[in-house]
């Protein structure tokens, strides 16, 4: 079970403003988060702690498919991404990499910046404490649940490689 | 219940005579690509797992464009790591400065690409090779790690969308203007998980380099991946280039669609995509008085030589408006070469705009062309995102390879018609 306090943001944030192409010249997860959220806003590798779920909008992580913004997010300590729906590669990328993500428009709606939240992945249950409510996401299909209970998807497909 | 071209596609690669949206497959793939931002990420998840090899030395393709020729150290530094993998691993299509061009737009070229493939690339824009009647999808590098591994990908069956295109293009409208008017009408998400299926007899009217275009933006919608009915112009098109085997795939007649959209292409109007979403679109007739500072003719979406043709038309015997910094790339080598030959960078050098080499530079803020705080960009490369191209507070505009040469010339955004007379 993931808990933690949510930092909330809108539509279409869009990989360029999670981590800006001026520091895809690097790989490390440290110093991607130090970046992380920077165009949009500047207060957010200051404010985050570790745990904190992030919530957003409709189509979250749109544009490029660099696998930098998800691993920011992770490495900044954000512990989960709700969203009213997601761009289809951050999608991927984030289950690849093993950053919880959640799907729920109701919770994306009325959740509010600070409030108290926790996620169960498996089930899709979203608890709002600060508001008493809960909402129901779109738990992962069996098959993305194995690849996150596998680590990700390189462990998933480790049996499977040419050596 | 019958399937789209996609549904085919992916039926076939899995093995299954048949697919429904929202079924998950395991596909094989024909081509894993990806670039120098990418492709370091993915090398180190590859050998995480002990992987010795890669699944087919001839099926893997890496393209260092986006921070080449190398802008920093860093960015040498991962190029370096590319190289030695390449080596390593005996990799055939790796394209080195000088032979390199943007990924898109090489890789079609190369022959790499054809009727009936599935391929994935760790770089967004992959979807291009969609106008060649291929599934192509955009990808992150871990999927690119497992699939440089294991030659395999899982994708969930997508449902589409059908795109029905008729009449004929008027002068000075592009497939630029066919996408930005899509994308303006559908949204950024308009097509999310879903695919964008164009049929109908103004596919024809298309020539390849329009369809590469509008292929290309297929993200920019949110949808998984845009693909266009083969026909004769694919077809010579792969002859010219690739001696590789393919299938052309035919939606059924029965096929389902969850929304169909009809087009007539000779209603459209040169069009522009407002900062900060490429959704946020008005035709010329609507934009107003915009003065710009830079002017940007190049990218993935359009640095083909078209493109390059329709910005000479406009540029031919004029000049850049005085302090209208105007650069333009052709995007492969050979794009270049053939400019060259038909004296479309004299045209250019005269007009008093500067020729870089092929890269994606300045599309996405990276190098060759990056903007300062309040400054604004014509540009025909893809996103209009905050601080896509530079500092958070410049913006950039999307529009045609002859609406950017126009606004160079204008000193403003404008209309081809008004600057050729």
């Amino acid at each position: 079970m993931i808990q933690g306090k949510v930092i909330k943001y809108g539509d279409n944030i869009d990989t360029d403003v999670i981590i800006p192409a001026r520091y895809l010249n690097t790989s490390d997860p440290k110093e991607l988060a130090q970046h992380c959220m920077e165009d949009l806003d500047k207060d957010f590798v200051k404010k985050v702690q570790k745990g904190d779920i992030m919530v957003a909008g409709k189509n979250f992580g749109c544009g490029s498919s660099r696998e930098h913004a998800p691993i920011a997010i992770k490495a900044s300590g954000i512990s989960c991404v709700i969203a009213e729906t997601f761009a289809r590669i951050f999608y991927r990328n984030a289950i690849n990499i093993g950053l919880p993500i959640m799907e729920c428009p109701e919770a994306a709606r009325d959740i509010e910046d600070g409030d108290i939240v926790s996620v169960d992945v498996y089930s899709g249950v979203i608890t709002n404490i600060t508001k008493n409510k809960t909402y129901q996401g779109t738990p992962f299909p069996e098959f993305m649940q194995d690849i996150i209970k596998a680590g990700g998807l390189m462990n998933y497909v480790k049996g499977r490689v040419s050596k | 219940m019958g399937m789209t071209m996609t549904q085919k596609i992916l039926a076939a690669s899995a093995g299954l005579d048949k697919v429904r949206p929202g079924q998950l497959i395991m596909a094989k793939l024909d081509l894993v690509l990806g670039n120098d931002v990418t492709s370091p990420v993915a090398i180190k998840e590859f050998r995480k797992i002990g992987a010795q090899k890669v699944f087919d030395t001839k099926k893997v393709a890496i393209v260092p464009d986006h921070f080449t020729p190398n802008k920093d150290i860093k960015s040498a530094e991962q190029c370096k790591f590319i190289r030695e993998f390449v080596r390593e691993m005996d990799i055939e299509n790796y394209f080195e400065v000088g032979e390199m061009g943007i990924e898109h737009a090489l890789i079609p070229e190369k022959g790499l690409a054809v009727p009936g493939d599935v391929i994935i690339g760790a770089d967004s824009h992959t979807c291009t090779y969609g106008a060649l009647g291929a599934f192509s999808t955009g990808v992150g590098s871990t999927d690119m790690a497992a699939a440089m591994a294991t030659g395999e990908a899982w994708f969930k069956v997508p449902e589409a969308i059908k795109i029905v295109l008729k009449g004929k293009l008027p002068r000075w409208v592009s497939g630029k203007d066919v996408i930005l008017h899509i994308i303006g009408m559908i949204g950024v998400d308009g097509a999310l998980y879903q695919s964008m299926e164009y049929t109908g007899e103004g596919v024809a009217e298309l020539s390849m380099d329009d369809r590469f275009t509008i292929a290309n933006m297929a993200i920019e919608a949110g949808a998984k991946n845009g693909i266009f009915e083969v026909d004769e112009k694919t077809l010579e098109y792969v002859k010219e280039h690739s001696n590789k085997d393919y299938t052309v795939y035919k939606a059924d007649e029965d096929a389902e669609y969850n929304r169909v959209i009809e087009i007539n292409l000779s209603e459209l109007r040169p069009t522009v995509a407002f900062p900060h979403l490429p959704e946020n679109t008005r035709t010329i007739d609507e934009v107003g008085d915009i003065p710009v500072d830079q002017v940007v003719i190049g990218s993935c979406t359009n640095g083909r030589i078209e493109d390059l043709r329709a910005a000479a038309e406009v540029l031919k015997g004029r000049k850049v408006h005085k302090g209208v910094r105007t650069i333009i790339f052709p995007a492969t080598q050979q794009i270049y070469l053939q400019a060259m030959r038909e004296g479309l960078l004299e045209i250019f050098i005269e007009a008093g705009a500067a020729v870089s080499t092929p890269t994606c530079g300045p599309c996405l803020g990276g190098h060759m062309g990056i903007l300062a705080k309040g400054e604004r960009a014509v540009a025909t490369t893809n996103r209009n995102f905050v601080g896509r191209m530079g500092h958070p507070e410049s913006e950039v505009y999307l529009a045609s390879p002859a609406v950017a040469a126009a606004s160079a010339v204008a000193g403003k955004i404008a209309s081809p018609e008004e600057v050729v007379k």
